[in-house]
Parts: C-alpha cells; sequence; structure tokens
C-alpha cells in the first residue's frame, strides 16, 4: 500500500493509503478526544469528539471517519475546536438525564471523564429532562436510556465482534434509541447470546451489569481486546 | 484590602456542600481570619445582608422561597458560587422534572401520603412551608453565576482550591479532576 505524507499539529507524519487520521494522529503520539470509536470496531463518526479542521476545507471533518491524503495540514487543537467539543458535550449532557452521584459509572465513565478534560464546569443549555425507561428484564444486565449517548459501540460489537445482531437503533433524532431485536424487552430476546460485549464497549453507564450499585461498574474491555488481536493477528494471544 | 465579605446559602441541597466545606478542617481558622462570613447556615443571621463579595450556593432553586433568595442574592452579592452538582446541574433534586407537568404534586404525594405511616398528610402552612415549583432549576437558569464548583459533594480541597485563589485576588478558575461532577 502507497504511503501517504502529511502534516498533524505542524508534525510532519507518514500514514498508510487508507489510514484515518485518528490512526495517523496516534501513531505520532497524538491523541485526540474520541467517544464512539472503539478500538476493533469500525468507524461510524457519531460523536463528533473527533472533529478536526483541515487546511482548505471549511468544514471541520471527524478524525476518525476521514482518511489520510498526501498533502493534508490536519489541526487537531484549536480555539474553535475546544468550544465545539465543550458544546457537543454540553448538548449530550442536556439531551438526556446524567445524574453522575447516582450512577453507576460515576468515575469510570468516559462521557464525565472527557466532560472535566475540555473543562466543562456547567452546562449552558437548559436540561431537556426527558422520560425514558430502565430495562432490567434481562437477568445479567441492564439498560438505562437516560445515560445513553447514541454513540452505537454496543450495536456494532454485537454485530460485528459477537456476529448476534441484537442491538439496534430506532426512532430519529431525539427519540432515537437504542433496542434489541425488534423493539422487545432485552430480557426476551431470541438473539442475545448473554455474551455481556456491549456492556464492555459502552462509554458511559447506560449498560451496566446487574447488582452494580453507584460507581461500581468498571468496565473489562480486555475480552474485547483479545477478540481483536485474535481476529488481526490471526492468533489467540491471551 | 478589607476583610472579604463571604456567605454560604442551603437552598435545594441535602447539606452535604456545607459538610464537606466543614471538611475544610484547619484552613477554617484561616478562613476566618481572613473572610467575614456574614450569613450562612451556621452563623446565626436571619436576613441576607447587604454588600456580599462572595457566595457560595448550595442546591438547586426547588421552592417560591429559593427563587426568592436567588434573587435577593443576586442583588446583594458581586459574585455567586454554584457550589456543588445540585446548584450547577439540578442534580438528584432534578430528577423529578422528568415526570413531567404535575411532578410537584405526584412526589409530594409520593412521599407524604403514599409512603406515610403515620398521618398521612401533605404538609401545608401558607407563609411557613414554600410551595414547590413546577420545575427544579440549577441556580445559573434563574440568575447569573460568575464560578462553578461542581461535585457531589465537592470534596473539601476542591473548596480549597478554589477559596485560595479568591483570597489571593485571582479569578478563580478550576480544571481538570477538579470540575468532574458526581
Ligand atoms: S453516564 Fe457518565 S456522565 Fe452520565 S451520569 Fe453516569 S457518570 Fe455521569
Ligand atoms: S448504550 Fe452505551 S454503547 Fe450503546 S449507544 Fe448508548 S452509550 Fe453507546
Ligand atoms: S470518535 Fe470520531 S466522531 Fe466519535
Amino acid at each position: 500500500m502507497a504511503a501517504k505524507t502529511l502534516t498533524i499539529d505542524g508534525k510532519e507524519v507518514s500514514a498508510a493509503e487508507g489510514a484515518t487520521i485518528l490512526e495517523a494522529a496516534s501513531d505520532a503520539g497524538i491523541t485526540l478526544p474520541t467517544l464512539c470509536h472503539l478500538e476493533g470496531v469500525y468507524d461510524v463518526g457519531a460523536c463528533r469528539m473527533c472533529l478536526v479542521e483541515i487546511a482548505g476545507t471549511p468544514k471541520l471533518l471527524p478524525a476518525c471517519t476521514t482518511q489520510v491524503s498526501e498533502g493534508m495540514n490536519v489541526t487537531t487543537t484549536s480555539e474553535r475546536l475546544q468550544q465545539y467539543r465543550k458544546m457537543i458535550l454540553e448538548l449530550l449532557f442536556a439531551e438526556r438525564n446524567h445524574v453522575c452521584a447516582v450512577c453507576v459509572a460515576n468515575g469510570h465513565c468516559e462521557l464525565q471523564t472527557l466532560a472535566y478534560r475540555q473543562g466543562m464546569d456547567h452546562v449552558r443549555y437548559d436540561y431537556c429532562f426527558p422520560k425514558w425507561d430502565v430495562d432490567i428484564t434481562h437477568p445479567l444486565y441492564g439498560m438505562d436510556h437516560n445515560r445513553c449517548i447514541l454513540c452505537t459501540r454496543c450495536v456494532r460489537v454485537c454485530w460485528h465482534i459477537e456476529g448476534a445482531g441484537t442491538k439496534n437503533v430506532a426512532g430519529r433524532g431525539a427519540k432515537a434509541q437504542i433496542i434489541t431485536d425488534l423493539f422487545q424487552p432485552w430480557g426476551e430476546s431470541d438473539t442475545c447470546t448473554n455474551c455481556g460485549k456491549c456492556v464492555m464497549s459502552c462509554p458511559t453507564g447506560a449498560l451496566f451489569y446487574r447488582g452494580a450499585t453507584v460507581g461500581e461498574m468498571e468496565r473489562d474491555r480486555s475480552k474485547l481486546e483479545f477478540i481483536v488481536t485474535a481476529r488481526e493477528k490471526k492468533q489467540w494471544i491471551p | 484590602m478589607d476583610t472579604l465579605r463571604v456567605a454560604t446559602v442551603w437552598l435545594g441541597g441535602c447539606s452535604g456542600c456545607h459538610m464537606s466545606f466543614l471538611d475544610l478542617d484547619e484552613f477554617l481558622l484561616e478562613l476566618a481570619q481572613k473572610v467575614e462570613l456574614v450569613f450562612s447556615p451556621i452563623v446565626d443571621v436571619k436576613e441576607y445582608p447587604e454588600n456580599v463579595d462572595l457566595v457560595l450556593i448550595e442546591g438547586a432553586v426547588c421552592n417560591e422561597d429559593h427563587l426568592e433568595m436567588v434573587h435577593k442574592i443576586r442583588r446583594r452579592t458581586k459574585a455567586i458560587v454554584a457550589f456543588g452538582d445540585c446548584a450547577v446541574t439540578g442534580n438528584v433534586t432534578a430528577i423529578r422534572n422528568q415526570l413531567g407537568r404535575g411532578n410537584a404534586a405526584s412526589v409530594l404525594q409520593r412521599a407524604y401520603l403514599e409512603c406515610a405511616d403515620l398521618n398521612p398528610q401533605i404538609p401545608k402552612e401558607p407563609g411557613i412551608v414554600p410551595p414547590l415549583l413546577e420545575r427544579v432549576m440549577p441556580v445559573h437558569e434563574v440568575v447569573h453565576v460568575d464560578y462553578y464548583l461542581p461535585g457531589c459533594p465537592p470534596p473539601a480541597d476542591r473548596i480549597k482550591a478554589l477559596l485560595e485563589q479568591v483570597l489571593a485576588g485571582a479569578e478563580p478558575k478550576l480544571a481538570g479532576k477538579d470540575i468532574k461532577f458526581g
């Protein structure tokens, strides 16, 4: 594969053709804030946290779904990008009900961590306070729609790592939600294999192991990494 | 420099933020020499005074007394700090907003009628028990807030960090883990 040469934050880097800006940046030791990106499953560009500036393009583009090209000049940190990232986080908090103090993921939540890293000390928009349910029909896991940011990580691991295809997205806009099968209670799903990969993948407190209480929901991603390594290296390396 | 006139106020919160304030331990002694605590749940002053330099407001705006109080505070205070998650986000106190219109009536019914073992009745004493607002609001939804001190409760060292910046005459600015919710 041909290599492409580009500039990221003033640094000359080279990346394989077809690589994303996110991959090229990470190889060059530049970390970008991400939420919907999960190592091992394909990217969808759902959260827009990884937006970057590309010289000559007026639009901001997500680093996780934009491929590198020859001579590209990328900026990953600027006042404008900071503002947008903070705004996106505030909108995520305003859209559903995030009460960190009583959340299973408190202290282990990627949304919460990003919020303080990006300097979000309050939310400027009015909270929507929508009414959402918690599905605890599954014997092992629960789904709290109040905490879901619709990153679709759970859907992607369910379809493309487990191959079960249980998790899906239904509805549009503010009414969009994660469903199981054809909108059944999770506990009644015929396709769910009880593997728990969706729970491992979730960045927030939306998917949890039943029995976990406030702040207890620590995720073990090693199982996902194990499978991803096996797929990429064709070897089972624990 | 004149002594800083500081107040702390307890609105719709569990008093945990004030407990955390008391957790400042020996820093309280230092603070007592540098500021004048002009109004607080731990000071016996009934009326919120004029010319307050800095106030820490714990709790969300949940009832009519709170609403009146925050407006009074804004008129009489130079800088407002939203103190703790309830003041900053509404937090647990605002969960009732999810029940939509009529949530005030349904939470009262649940708490004082359905869950009561003895004498089920909704407390009602005009002029004494303030009516609940239809919607719980974080402080900045009602009046302008100058600084934010999140946390449920904000740990004592976080409160100290902010107060030290104020005492040093700087614009308080917390960052990183010091602005973590929850
Ligand atoms: S999911 Fe994360 S941000 Fe949302 S309430 Fe839980 S800890 Fe807070
Ligand atoms: S449940 Fe979790 S993983 Fe699935 S879309 Fe919501 S936040 Fe993302
Ligand atoms: S990580 Fe790139 S859009 Fe979510």
